[in-house]
């Protein structure tokens, strides 16, 4: 109770009590209500990735994406790695907003470097991991604030090869082709035709026909794409991320194409 | 009133750097009735002795599953116990849960030690008055650790708590070589004779008053257990055959079974 | 002036007429009672060891760890009471998540000392606590190369070329002292450091004891940890050679 009568009903007012004669503690302050202006989330990713493509093959999994990061329909950084790897046995590919990638990033290194601190002889494969990512993921949606990505997790531990999708929704599943984004309308059905029932026999040479010939599919028919990406291999012998390669693409159709070369009628 | 003037608060060193009230503590294990557990290639076994109050009264439980892959025995305040092995249930399926993954045992314990230690220097709070004996199966195979309240865990071959533990880890020094290539039966065997030593002049392990927890997988006598061989507790009439095969204490060492001395049992 | 039966060492709290603090010596005295640790920062990085007394031989050797793993390229080694160093551990291994959050880079050695330094001081400003019953050696690789520092339960902190804690320290330094640290390689720092354990363990004539030993470096790319079974095996029989060389 604050017994300055002349306190009562008023805020604090320099007009007032200039010299402020009465307690600070003991001043009423105007109720501050949290929610007055409204609350407002992510609505939208800002700077973005577009498509990640990943299959099994015979050794394990495969996985690329290319390098760049859009600022809405502005090419804005064209050297973005969006593979990550995670401990020993596990990459993850982002599309969708890649500062909130990058803040996955850091949060899965810390946990890595926890477990690397433990020294028992436990680490982190791609099945503990893909769980962790889901909770997370599904956390932050539950919460209407979530991480604006679909992430690919691929790995190989223990003589078992393992690939899954987490999205912003928290929603999972697993499959011997993945492809994210714009990849999921275009790409998907490439890979599931070449991939689908020979998940045990196709090389990695083969492997990586399949994943180019995407690749430049995607780069004809998706305008958020760039012609320069990374593969990822993860098998027994650990992960690996290749240094950024370039396709060769022919445009000269696209002269007959009405509306894009010059005008033939 | 104390025996000392520095044994009455978990705060204050003695002048020689030692803390009086977790040695009380650790004395309060040895009030409890004795657990023994073993460790082989394969298995990680429990045995405790049950006490109860009297005819009318039941026997006082002992053994605590945590998991499907861990399991605890106890000995000391069971109250204390009940509150640690909550917490460590908790842990075990926060794992699960984030993780997909069974928690690796080791943490598990150094959970509940790290969780200890801090009763062992905080003004307000006493140490647990419990000790646990931990089995468990992980990625890395079967475990046995030791829990104390002075929030310390060890990893063992084969360890024994509570009353008259001494002579149980007497006939464990012993024979603790031999455990590594043990049969599960054997391996029981093995535990009943330690347990056994525990014993006051005119007791003897019965189907009551033993309890026998084990992971890894099935004995020849045993029904229904899962191929991952589960944390279980034997207890009862299951528990006959197990007594059975002990050799008698005055009885005269057997003739070695075929083709393995290690076998051979107390003289 | 003596501590005993004056009322001065109760609490941490408490100064005694002449300026002293004797639950935080008493806590030294519980570091006296435990097995040396040690740490050499040379050339090419740092190598940890601690002579670990083993109370039962039911104990499983190797896994009973006493050195401990901070961040991927910091050590820990302490002498005193284990549940403590654990404590000190974890405690330390939250502010190196801590620095890694805040500053996005590996943590500087210094500042995770310095630290850790502020919490154990802690310990000793208050009758609700007690002091920690450890002084532990931090070893690590940063940005500016191999460092090395001790920490004592009174919460100061020092760098060091060459380290000691626990009952044989005194020993210890001596033959650290011996030594020309900063020209030594990892590997022959693992041959000395064994040397060490086995002189001063010799010399206590304590029961039984394993030695357990971690180094960082270039060699194993920068990260904590264990020194390899071979390497610490040969390095085992050299001080055992050296040992009975010196009889």
């Amino acid at each position: 109770m604050d017994h300055f009568p002349t306190n009562w009903g008023r805020p604090r007012n320099d007009a007032f009590d200039a010299y402020g004669t009465y307690p600070i503690a003991q001043h009423p302050r105007n109720a501050v209500d949290v929610f007055a202006d409204g609350v407002q989330r992510t609505q939208q990713p800002i700077v973005t990735g577009t498509s990640v493509l990943a299959i099994k093959y015979k050794d394990g999994i495969m996985m690329a994406a290319d390098n760049l990061a859009s600022y809405g329909s502005l090419a804005r950084f064209k050297d973005v790695q969006r593979l990550h790897p995670v401990g020993d046995y596990t990459v993850i590919g982002a599309g969708g907003d890649m500062s909130d990638f990058q803040y996955i990033q850091q949060m899965l290194e810390e946990l890595v470097t926890e477990e690397f601190a433990s020294q028992d002889g436990h680490t982190l494969g791609p099945v503990e991991i893909h769980e962790y990512m889901s909770h997370v993921m599904y956390a932050r949606r539950s919460k209407i604030n979530p991480l604006w990505n679909s992430l690919v997790i691929g790995g190989f531990k223990n003589g078992k090869s393992f690939l899954s999708y987490v999205d912003l929704l928290g929603t999972t599943y697993t499959a011997s082709t993945i492809a994210t984004g714009y990849g999921s309308m275009i790409a998907q059905p490439l890979l599931r035709k070449a991939v689908e029932g020979n998940e045990t026999t196709l090389t990695e040479e083969e492997a990586l026909k399949i994943i180019e010939s995407s690749m430049r599919v995607l780069f004809y028919r998706d305008a958020r794409s760039i012609n320069k990406f990374q593969v990822a291999t993860i098998t027994e012998k650990g992960a690996t991320i290749s240094e950024s390669r370039h396709l060769e693409t022919s445009w000269s159709f696209a002269e007959g194409i009405r509306g894009y070369g010059s005008q033939t009628q | 009133m104390f025996r000392n003037t520095y044994d009455s608060d978990n705060t204050v060193f003695s002048p020689q750097g030692r803390l009086h009230q977790v040695e009380y503590a650790l004395e309060a294990v040895k009030q409890g009735s004795a657990a023994v557990g073993l460790r082989s290639k394969t298995h990680s076994i429990l045995l405790a002795l049950k006490r109860s109050t009297g005819e009318l009264a039941s026997y006082q439980q002992k053994m605590f599953r945590i998991d499907d892959h861990v399991g605890i025995a106890i000995a000391g305040l069971t109250s204390d116990a009940r509150v640690l092995s909550n917490f460590m249930r908790q842990h075990a399926m926060s794992s699960r849960m984030l993780f997909n993954r069974p928690v690796p045992v080791n943490r598990l314990v150094s959970a509940i030690a790290d969780k200890a230690q801090v009763n062992t220097q905080e003004y307000g709070r006493r140490p647990y008055g419990v000790g646990f004996l931990v089995i468990g199966q992980d990625q890395t195979g079967p475990h046995l650790y030791e829990f104390s309240p002075s929030g310390n865990s060890y990893e063992y071959f084969a360890m024994s708590i509570g009353a008259r533990s001494q002579s149980a880890k007497t006939y464990l020094e012993k024979h603790y070589k031999s455990f590594a290539d043990c049969t599960l039966e054997e391996l029981i065997k093995h535990g009943l004779h330690a347990l056994r030593e525990t014993l006051q002049q005119d007791k003897e392990l019965t189907i009551n008053n033993t309890s026998i927890g084990i992971v890894g997988p099935s004995s020849a006598h045993e029904e229904a257990v899962p191929p991952a061989g589960p944390f279980r507790i034997l207890e009862g009439e299951k528990i006959q055959v197990f007594l059975d095969s002990m050799v008698p204490k005055d009885a005269p060492a057997p003739t070695t079974t075929a083709g393995d001395e290690d076998v051979q049992m107390a003289e | 002036m003596t501590s005993i039966g004056t009322g001065y060492d109760l609490s941490a709290s408490t100064y005694s007429p002449d300026g002293r603090i004797f639950q935080v010596e008493y806590a030294n005295k519980a570091v006296e009672n435990s097995g040396t640790a040690i740490g050499l920062k040379v050339k090419d990085g740092v190598v940890l060891a601690v002579e670990k007394l083993v109370h039962s031989k039911l104990l499983v050797p190797g896994v009973n760890r006493r050195i401990h793993t901070v961040d991927k390229h910091i050590g820990l080694a302490s002498a005193g009471l284990l549940a403590d160093s654990r404590h000190l551990a974890n405690r330390s291994r939250d502010e190196a998540v801590n620095y890694r959050e805040t500053m996005h880079s590996p943590p500087q050695l210094k500042s995770v000392a310095e630290r850790v330094g502020l919490y154990l001081q802690a310990y000793t400003l208050y009758s609700s606590v007690r002091p920690f019953g450890v002084s532990t050696i931090l070893g690590g690789v940063d940005k500016n190369g191999p460092q090395l520092f001790v920490l004592e339960p009174s919460g100061t902190y020092h760098g060091y070329h060459g380290a000691a804690v626990g009952k044989g320290r005194q020993l210890a330094k001596t033959e650290l002292e011996k030594l020309q640290l900063a020209d030594l390689t990892m590997r022959e720092a693992v041959m000395q450091a064994a040397r060490i354990i086995y002189l001063v363990h010799e010399d206590a004539k304590e029961k039984e004891f394993e030695l357990e030993m971690s180094w960082i470096g270039e060699e194993t790319g920068n990260k904590h940890v264990p020194v390899p079974e071979d390497l610490l095996k040969e390095a085992e029989t050299q001080a055992k050679a050296a040992l009975e060389d010196f009889e």
